[in-house]
């Protein structure tokens, strides 16, 4: 086993495309580490010039300690997992897992033995006959990472291998890899687009995006709890949670202890001795306030403090085990570069969001309102986030 | 392999598991299909009733001992497979060219290794016959190199086999290359392969039904070549007069012989078809 090292990695195509600037990441032995960002930030490319599938133009790959940037793929010691799972429709299971095994010229009892341990820790035994094509999707998957198993490489790469399941079983398949992560403890590399995928698993998360010039894809990488709590700029922090953090533009009021957030219309009072030095620096000034839905809740005005807003809602979807009550405020939306690549993700551009600035708040289902109802909704101060209004980055 | 290719491989993107779509069956075609449809199936049984009833069973084994027939049945059997064997060699590669590599004229190569299908063959065969005569283009000089005479010899024969029959194995094998998704290949040399293991353990295998499919159908086309043969090869019993030919000639004086030959080809190219359908029809 080893670790994966990205020191300053950067892809051109064809001389002139570049889709990779200055990516440098340390994954230490046995960490599970997962690449995500929206399609084009380049994690799928990462992946693959681990794999030695894609060239490397600028900087280094390290596998263990070993420079691999011109090693041959058969060479690198990695098992890859795909998306559409790649095995082979005219080997049994048991031939598409023993396949790597053979062309290593592995004794054939090993061969045997380790096909039947991958077979029982992925409750595939009775299928090692068969073919693919007689497999159900949840179980092709395991083949395939059985297949990645059996030859207890230095590192699995997986490029979105569970994006062809459905949801149920793509969250059952979750948890499972987990399992068997924790239990092998290979150094893991993981492309997903689903943040709530890469949270849930990975050890550490690295954000990506796409790129226009030569700064870098990598936003953060960070554990999860990190990534959600201390985004580094707006990117991250859109990116990250679901419904997504609220963004507004609100004017700084410095008044001694309390600091005032106002925008159309409304003013949270905030403890000043809380608030990040850059947000006390532009006092008169715009900012971004980021708020996340979860951060609101059903409440009084007079038992919070200031830090509530009275609003009516647009839209209210009940979930049962929460509502989601939506509002707009009269400020024009926030839109900067890093708003509108995840709004392209979505497949919207800043134009659609219309003149007003939209809010989720995640609210106790019981005390939901109804649409159209005047509603007070208290602000969780502490949790809110401050960003520079130019540059998208964390104050 | 149809499942596992339409949601893994045709729709990578797919989430779900899939179900497909059922489709509702009416229980009787309207009339304005069954007529026309009638009529089509008709024009191909007819012809192969009438030889069925016409032909001379009870003399077949005499009539196919004749010296005419057995020669032509044996330069038939060679041509026809020495035709399939070289449009494989030389075919797949052509297909493989074309179907992995980004080259200038790419285009027009695809046209030329088409012409072939839609040239007339007697055309085909004069072109060759300007290109690979005594006096041809390249026939001149191999002549005065070698003493090697293509036209009117066995050789000739399978040489138009080749000609008309290799772009069947071209557009099969290229049609099988473009619908492996590339990433059999690429999970392949992550699993240790190299590249000669990768084409010997994955892509061949992968795409061996389109391969089989490509063999059976240049033999059969080859076999039933007659108008590029006749112009290039002609028609000298015992060295080019292949079974079309010989059916030709006998049509003429020996009416019993002609069919019991066409007789021997109908049988073969079902049997043909009959494997095509278990090997290559099936797994559509």
């Amino acid at each position: 086993m080893a670790g994966i090292t990205f020191d300053a990695v950067g892809k051109i195509y064809g001389g002139e495309t570049r889709a990779i600037a200055d990516v440098s990441i340390d994954i230490t032995d046995g960490e599970f580490v997962v690449l995500v960002g929206p399609s084009g930030c380049g994690k799928s490319t990462l992946l693959r010039m681990v794999a030695g599938l894609e060239d490397i133009t600028e900087g280094k790959i390290m596998i263990g300690d070993r420079v691999v940037n011109d090693v041959a793929p058969k060479d690198r010691d990695i098992a890859m997992v795909f998306q559409n799972y790649a095995l082979y429709p005219h080997m049994t299971v048991r031939d598409n897992m023993a396949f790597g095994l053979k062309l290593r010229k592995t004794p054939k009892k090993e061969i045997e033995e380790r096909v039947g341990e991958a077979a029982r820790i992925l409750e595939i035994t009775d299928y090692l006959d068969r073919k693919p094509k007689a497999l159900s999707g949840g179980q092709r998957q395991r083949v395939a990472m059985g297949r990645a198993i059996v030859r207890e490489p230095a590192a699995f790469l997986m490029d979105e291998p569970l994006s062809n399941l459905d949801a149920k079983l793509r969250v059952q398949m979750r948890s499972e890899l987990g399992l068997l992560h924790s239990r092998l403890g290979t150094t893991t590399l993981y492309v997903t687009h689903d943040q709530v995928e890469a949270m849930t698993m990975g050890d550490r998360v690295a954000v990506l995006k796409a790129i226009t010039d030569t700064e870098s894809n990598l936003q953060q990488i960070a554990a999860p709890r990190e990534l959600y709590d201390r985004p580094r700029n707006l990117f991250v922090a859109g990116f990250i949670g679901s419904p997504a953090m609220n963004f507004v533009y609100a004017t700084v009021g410095a008044d001694g202890t309390t600091t005032t957030l106002d925008f159309g219309g409304h003013s949270l009072a905030v403890n000043s001795g809380a608030l990040p030095d850059g947000v006390a620096q532009r006092s008169g000034r715009e900012i971004v306030v980021g708020v996340r839905p979860e951060a609101f809740e059903i409440g009084s005005a007079a038992g919070a403090g200031g830090s509530a807003m009275t609003v009516t809602s647009s839209l209210v979807e009940q979930l049962g085990s929460e509502a989601y009550v939506h509002f707009a405020v009269p400020v024009r939306p926030v839109v900067t570069a890093d708003i509108e690549a995840l709004l392209a993700e979505e497949g919207t551009d800043a134009a659609a969001l219309g003149d007003e600035t939209k809010f989720t708040a995640r609210v106790n289902p019981d005390h939901a309102p109804r649409v159209g109802q005047s509603t007070e909704l208290v602000v969780d101060t502490t949790k809110l986030h401050y960003f520079d209004p130019e540059t998208g980055d964390t104050l | 392999m149809t499942e596992y290719h339409e949601d893994s491989i045709r729709n990578p993107s797919r989430r779900s598991g899939g179900r497909s779509r059922t489709v509702r069956r009416p229980r009787r075609p309207p009339a304005f299909i069954a007529i026309p449809a009638a009529i089509g199936l008709a024009l191909f049984a007819l012809p192969v009733l009438g030889l069925l009833g016409r032909a001379p069973w009870r003399r077949l084994a005499t009539l196919l001992g004749s010296d005419l027939a057995q020669e032509a049945l044996r330069l038939s059997a060679i041509s026809s497979v020495g035709a399939a064997i070289i449009s494989l060699l030389l075919g797949v590669p052509v297909a493989w060219m074309l179907c992995r590599y980004d080259f200038p004229g790419r285009s027009l190569v695809r046209g030329l290794v088409l012409l072939p299908m839609v040239l007339p063959p007697v055309v085909g065969g004069a072109a060759l016959l300007f290109a690979l005569g005594r006096r041809g283009l390249v026939g001149s000089p191999l002549y005065e190199a070698t003493g090697l005479v293509l036209p009117f010899s066995t050789g000739g024969v399978i040489l138009a086999g080749v000609f008309v029959a290799m772009p069947l194995m071209v557009l099969t094998v290229e049609g099988g290359l473009r619908s492996l998704d590339h990433r059999f290949e690429r999970a392949a040399e992550t699993l240790g392969a190299g590249r000669w293991t990768v084409l010997r353990r994955v892509t061949i295998p992968m795409i061996a039904p389109s391969i089989v499919a490509g063999i059976a159908l240049t033999w059969s086309r080859a076999l039933g070549e007659f108008g590029a043969t006749l112009t290039f090869a002609g028609n000298l019993q015992g060295r080019t007069q292949t079974l079309p030919l010989a059916v030709f000639v006998a049509l003429e004086s020996d009416r019993d012989t002609a069919l019991a030959l066409s007789l021997v080809m109908v049988i073969v190219s079902l049997a043909v078809l009959v494997a095509l359908r278990d090997r290559w029809w099936r797994s559509r």
